[in-house]
C-alpha cells in the first residue's frame, strides 16, 4: 500500500519536522486565522506551510509588499476578531518596529515570529545568530510591554507558539517568537499534540452595552476587554496617547495611569509569563545561562563538564523578556559565577549583570561568526577559567 | 439636525484640532453624507487614518474608527477588509501619508484592486508638521523646506492610482463639496479599489506660504482652477486625463476611470473555496483507492 502523503501531520502523529514548521503546527491548534508576510530567508518556511494550509482551512494568507505592510495588516486583522500573524528575519524586523509599537500602545494581540540570522545588516542570511536579543525587547521607540519566548527545539517551538498566541491573546500585547536559524532550519522529531492535550486562550470580549464599553478601561485585571471591529461596539484606536475611551489625550494623570498598566499588566504576570528552565543548578558552582541554539550546546557542555568533575549547571530563560529575574537571583547566591553564553557579541549578559548586581561574577562567552558555539569550545572555556 | 450632527463625535471629542477655515472639515462631512446617504449600517464602517491633519478625521466620527501611523493606513485597512468582508472600509490620508511615505502600499492597494475606499485629502503640504514640501507640492511653489522654491516634479496621485490599478479613481474639490460628495459615494459603492482625491485649502501653512490669501481666497482659486475632465473629453474627444500644458495650471476634476474587474477579497475567498472542495475529493479518492 502506497503510504499518503499530507502536509500537515494529524494530531498524536510524531514526526520529522523542521523548526518553522513546527511553529505552523503550533500557530494552527493554537487557532491562527491570518497570516501576512513578506519573505526572508531562514524564515520563509513559515510563510510557504502558511500559504498552503490557511486557504483550506478557512483562513487568510496574504504576501504584503514588505515587513511594514505585514505588521499593519496584522494588527488590521486581529482587531477585525482573527489570530494573526507573522514571521521574518533581522531586516524585515526592523522594519516591523513601528507598527510593533503600536500593537503593544493600543493593546492587539498578534504573534511576530523573528527567525534570527548572523550579524547586523543584511548579515549572513542562512546562518545562525542570536543578534535581535535587545532589539526585541527594545527596538520600538518608547516604553512598551512586551513578551518574547524563546524555544529550544522544534517540539518547544510547537508549543511556544501556542503560548505565545495564549499569551498575545490573554494579555492582549504582541508576543515576540525568537528562533534562530538552527532552531528554525533544523529537523528533529515532534510529536504532534492533539486538541485535548493543549489548551488555547481566547481574548477577552466586552459583554456590557455598546455604550459602556471602555477599551482601555482600568480593570481589575489591568488587560481591559476587546471588542472586535464591526461587532457593534463603536471606539477609536490611535497610537496617541489616549484615554479610557481611546481618545487622544494629554491629560498627565491620563498619560501616567495608560503607561503604568502598560508595564503592570506584565510586570504583576511575571509568575504566569517567566518560564524557564534549570539543569543541575541545585549543586552547581559555574553556571551557564544561554537560550536557544546555544542553550543547547550548553546543555551538552554541562554534561560533559560534570564527567570531568565540574560543577556546571545551566540556565535557560524560555521567556527571554520579562527576563526570568527571580530565578536568576535565587542561584546568584549559591554560584560561584555565571556564564553567559550567546551567538552575538554579548547582549543578554546585560540584563543579568543587571539583575545579579554583583552577587555572584558573571561572564560573557560568545561565538559570532555564523556557526554555532560547540559544547567542546564552552567546556574547555570552564576548565580553563576555573 | 444637519446629517453631521447624527454622526459627530460632539461630546467626547470637541472642540476639533482643525485651523479655522481648512478643508479638512469639508472633505470629512462630504464623506457622512455619502455614507449616509446609502444607508450603510454605521457598526458596519470602518474609519481607518494615518498620521498627519487629514488623518485626524476619523476620531471625530462615530463609525469604528482607527488612527493608524503614518502612511500604514491601507496595510492596516487590507487586513481588516480581509477578516470580514462584508464591512465598508474607508481610508482617509493626507497627501504626504498616501503618496510619500506611503507610497508603497497605495500603489499596491491599487494593483490589488482590494475593496476599500481610499481618500486623499491633498492640500500639496505637510500641515500638521508645519508646511514641509510633499510629494504633490507644485514646482516653483513653497513649502518651510523649499524655502527658495520647490524644484522637484509633483505627483498627479490620480495618475499614479490609475496606472496602478485602481478601478475607481476621481478628482474633487473643497469648493465643489457636493460634486466630492458625489464621487465619494459612488466610490463607496464601486466594488474593487476606489481613490477620491480632494484638492484642499490649507490657508495657515500652504496659503500664507504662498501668499495665496486667506481660507476664501482659497477656496476661489480652487473654483478658478478646477477643470471637468468633461470639458477636455469635448475639446480632444478621446483623449486621456493627463494634465495638460495648455490648461495653464489648471487641474483636472471629474471621474477618470470606473471600471469592473476581479476584486481582491472575493478572488482569495472564491481560490480558497476551491481548494476546500479539491481537497475534500482528493481524502475521498485516496479512500477510495485503499
Ligand atoms: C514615521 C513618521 N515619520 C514622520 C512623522 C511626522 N509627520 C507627521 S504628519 C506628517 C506629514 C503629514 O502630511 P500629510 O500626510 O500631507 O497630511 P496633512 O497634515 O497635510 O493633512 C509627518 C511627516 C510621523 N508621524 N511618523
Ligand atoms: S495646518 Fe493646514 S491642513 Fe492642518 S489643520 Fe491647519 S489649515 Fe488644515
Amino acid at each position: 500500500m502506497k503510504k499518503r502523503k499530507r502536509a500537515i501531520p494529524s494530531n498524536g502523529d510524531i514526526k520529522l519536522l523542521q523548526g518553522n514548521e513546527a511553529c505552523v503546527h503550533g500557530a494552527l491548534l493554537a487557532g491562527v486565522t491570518f497570516f501576512a508576510g513578506y519573505p526572508i530567508t531562514p524564515s520563509t518556511e513559515i510563510a510557504e506551510l502558511m500559504a498552503r494550509e490557511l486557504p483550506r482551512r478557512g483562513g487568510v494568507f496574504v504576501q504584503m509588499e514588505d515587513e511594514i505592510a505585514s505588521m499593519g495588516a496584522v494588527i488590521g486583522a486581529s482587531l477585525a476578531g482573527a489570530k494573526a500573524m507573522t514571521a521574518t528575519s533581522g531586516p524585515g524586523f526592523s522594519l516591523k518596529q513601528e507598527n510593533l509599537g503600536f500593537a503593544s500602545f493600543t493593546e492587539i494581540p498578534c504573534v511576530v515570529v523573528d527567525v534570527m540570522r548572523g550579524g547586523p545588516s543584511t548579515g549572513l542570511p542562512t546562518s545562525v545568530g542570536q543578534g535581535d536579543i535587545m532589539q526585541s525587547r527594545w527596538g520600538t521607540h518608547g516604553d512598551h510591554p512586551i513578551i518574547v519566548l524563546v524555544p529550544c527545539s522544534v517540539e518547544e517551538t510547537l508549543h511556544l507558539t501556542i503560548t505565545a498566541f495564549n499569551f498575545s491573546e490573554k494579555y492582549r500585547t504582541p508576543v515576540i517568537l525568537l528562533l534562530d536559524e538552527v532552531i528554525g532550519h533544523m529537523r528533529e522529531k515532534a510529536k504532534i499534540p492533539s486538541k485535548a492535550d493543549i489548551k488555547v486562550v481566547e481574548r477577552k470580549r466586552p459583554d456590557v452595552p455598546a455604550h459602556a464599553y471602555q477599551p482601555y478601561e482600568m480593570t481589575a485585571d489591568l488587560v481591559p476587554p476587546l471588542a472586535d471591529f464591526g461587532s457593534g461596539y463603536r471606539y477609536h484606536v490611535t497610537g496617541l496617547t489616549h484615554d479610557q475611551w481611546g481618545f487622544p489625550t494629554m491629560r498627565l494623570d491620563e498619560t501616567k495611569s495608560l503607561l503604568t498598566r502598560l508595564k503592570d499588566k506584565i510586570e504583576t504576570n511575571r509568575p504566569d509569563i517567566c518560564l524557564s528552565e534549570e539543569y543541575l543548578c541545585k549543586d552547581a558552582e559555574h553556571i551557564l545561562v544561554a537560550t536557544g541554539s546555544a542553550a543547547r550546546s550548553c546543555k551538552a557542555a554541562v554534561d560533559a563538564a560534570r564527567s570531568m568533575g565540574i560543577k556546571a549547571g545551566l540556565i535557560r530563560p524560555i521567556t527571554l523578556w520579562p527576563h526570568p529575574r527571580r530565578l536568576l537571583l535565587h542561584y546568584a547566591s549559591s554560584a560561584k559565577r555565571f556564564v553567559v553564553v550567546e551567538l552575538n557579541l554579548g547582549q543578554m549578559v546585560l540584563e543579568v549583570e543587571r539583575i545579579v548586581a554583583g552577587k555572584t561574577a558573571v561572564e560573557s562567552f560568545t561565538r559570532y561568526d555564523g556557526e554555532l558555539v560547540t559544547p567542546e569550545e564552552i567546556v574547555s572555556h570552564l576548565a580553563e577559567e576555573e | 439636525m444637519s446629517v453631521m450632527h447624527k454622526y459627530i463625535r460632539s461630546t467626547k471629542k470637541f472642540p476639533h484640532l482643525w485651523c479655522a477655515g481648512c478643508g479638512n472639515g469639508i472633505g470629512l462631512s462630504a464623506l457622512v453624507r455619502a455614507i449616509d446617504s446609502l444607508g450603510f449600517n454605521r457598526n458596519e464602517v470602518i474609519l481607518i487614518s494615518g498620521i498627519g491633519c487629514a488623518a485626524r478625521a476619523p476620531v471625530y466620527v462615530d463609525f469604528n474608527t482607527l488612527h493608524t501611523t503614518h502612511g500604514r493606513a491601507l496595510a492596516f485597512a487590507t487586513g481588516i477588509k480581509l477578516v470580514k468582508p462584508n464591512l465598508h472600509v474607508v481610508v482617509i490620508m493626507g497627501d504626504g501619508d498616501a503618496v510619500a511615505i506611503g507610497g508603497n502600499h497605495f500603489i499596491h492597494s491599487c494593483r490589488r484592486n482590494i475593496d476599500i475606499t481610499a481618500i486623499v485629502f491633498n492640500n500639496r503640504i505637510y500641515g500638521m508638521t508645519g508646511g514641509q514640501c510633499s510629494p504633490t507640492t507644485p514646482r516653483g511653489e513653497y513649502a518651510t523646506t523649499v524655502p527658495y522654491g520647490n524644484i522637484d516634479y509633483a505627483f498627479d496621485i490620480c495618475n499614479l492610482a490609475a496606472g496602478a490599478g485602481a478601478t475607481f479613481v476621481a478628482r474633487g474639490t473643497t469648493y465643489y463639496a457636493r460634486e466630492t460628495e458625489r464621487f465619494i459615494r459612488k466610490a463607496l459603492e464601486h466594488k474593487g479599489f476606489s481613490v477620491v482625491e480632494i484638492i484642499s485649502q490649507c490657508p495657515t501653512i500652504y496659503g500664507r506660504l504662498n501668499k495665496m490669501g486667506g481660507p476664501i481666497e482659497m477656496l476661489r482659486w480652487l473654483r478658478d482652477h478646477a477643470v471637468p475632465i468633461e470639458k477636455v473629453r469635448q475639446r480632444w474627444s478621446g483623449e486621456s486625463n493627463l494634465l495638460k500644458e495648455d490648461l495653464g495650471g489648471k487641474f483636472l476634476t471629474g471621474i477618470f476611470v470606473d471600471r469592473e474587474a476581479s476584486e481582491f477579497v472575493s478572488e482569495y475567498y472564491k481560490m480558497a473555496a476551491r481548494v476546500r472542495s479539491e481537497t475534500r475529493r482528493k481524502t475521498k479518492q485516496t479512500r477510495r483507492k485503499r
